[in-house]
């Protein structure tokens, strides 16, 4: 699979390094340079320094058919706005903001937008944990 | 009308006491907290402090009686969210979004806002109309302390005195044509001269009479 990340963070660095293992064809972009260390040194997908909200610096992957993006920046209003547009002009086959206001992430979900809220796994995870012990 | 405002930036803050002096209830929301109480002074109780791409802070500004929405912060992206989820939530109120980058605003309409304010627009409009109304007027020579100038014009196809000629003109007193710059020819104009456009127009004008002289232009 063709896969682009948004947000080389400390869950988009290890999930562009995982997907990379696997052989995938990965694609990483951040606005910093610096964020790249995070990835691990076998890393052998691009990484491409830009901002997730233009669109510019997107589209030569976006174009060459990917099959799914994460929109996984640290901010729930530009993930928002990056999935959004991508839907709108490109034809990918999924495309996850990840949102961490739990609210939003199902408002957004409701509108057709794919959304992953790390807020509500953590919960259910401390839940889970809870009932176990 | 009930509006709310989120974001007390420069643009957010003079809307926001516009709206009050025309009579509005107005609610301001800005999430850094030095802002809110600052504005407070002014605003008393229209004015609150959280995120306005938050639900329960919308909630609790009264988004749900509220006739407008205007997210005016400097990013889009909020902004964007603002208007999705007061559309989402509340139903009832119109939203405007301020568009800081003019490439945005297909997108914003595209995606259910309301309606799109772009700032670098509308400032590129009021030019284009500025320049059609004579007032590229470039100053190259003052005389007797700036009280007489000679003025560089040129003509586009939208001046007023294109196609006509100088006798038919009502040249405001104090003013005079000195010359007429069409391509590589230098006119000495006289009263049978008539402007194309591109004309460079030379003028003699004294300070007084600029105005004037750039109304007819």
């Amino acid at each position: 699979m063709k896969v682009m990340i948004i947000g080389c963070g400390r869950v988009g660095s290890v999930l562009a390094t995982r997907l990379d293992e696997a052989g995938h064809q990965v694609v990483v972009l951040d606005r910093n340079q610096q964020a790249f260390r995070r990835l691990s040194e076998k890393f052998s997908g691009r990484r491409i320094v830009g901002n997730g909200l233009v669109e510019e610096y997107m589209r030569p992957t976006l174009q060459e058919e990917a099959d799914i993006l994460f929109a996984m920046t640290d901010k729930d209003n530009v993930n928002l706005m990056i999935a959004q547009r991508v839907k709108r002009n490109f034809h990918l086959e999924r495309v996850v903001a990840v949102v961490h206001d739990s609210i939003l992430a199902g408002l957004y979900k409701e509108l057709g937008v794919e959304t992953v809220c790390p807020t509500d796994l953590v919960i259910k995870d401390l839940l889970q944990t809870i009932q176990e012990s | 009308m009930y509006i709310i405002i989120v974001g007390a930036g420069k643009v957010g803050y003079h809307l926001g006491r516009l709206l009050i002096a025309e009579g509005h209830e107005v609610m301001v929301i800005e999430e850094d907290r030095s802002k809110v109480e600052l504005l407070s002074l002014e605003f008393h109780d229209a004015v609150m402090q959280g995120n306005g791409s938050m639900v329960e802070v919308l909630k609790e500004a009264g988004a749900n009686r509220a006739d407008v929405v205007v997210a005016t912060t400097g990013n889009d992206e909020d902004n964007l969210v603002i208007c999705q989820v007061t559309k989402m939530m509340f139903l009832r109120p119109r939203t405007i979004a301020r568009v800081n980058n003019p490439r945005n605003e297909e997108l914003f309409t595209g995606l259910g806002v309301d309606a799109s304010v772009n700032a670098t627009k509308i400032i590129n409009a009021v030019i284009q109309e500025q320049v059609k109304a004579g007032d590229m007027m470039i100053p190259l020579l003052t005389l007797k302390e700036g009280n007489i100038e000679i003025v560089e014009v040129e003509l586009t196809r939208s001046s007023h005195i294109v196609k006509k000629k100088i006798k038919d003109l009502s040249l405001p007193e104090g003013s005079i044509f000195i010359a007429v710059i069409r391509g590589e020819e230098v006119i000495i104009p006289y009263g049978e001269t008539e402007f194309q456009p591109e004309d460079k127009v030379l003028a003699l004008v004294k300070r007084e009479s600029e105005q004037a002289l750039r109304k007819i232009l």
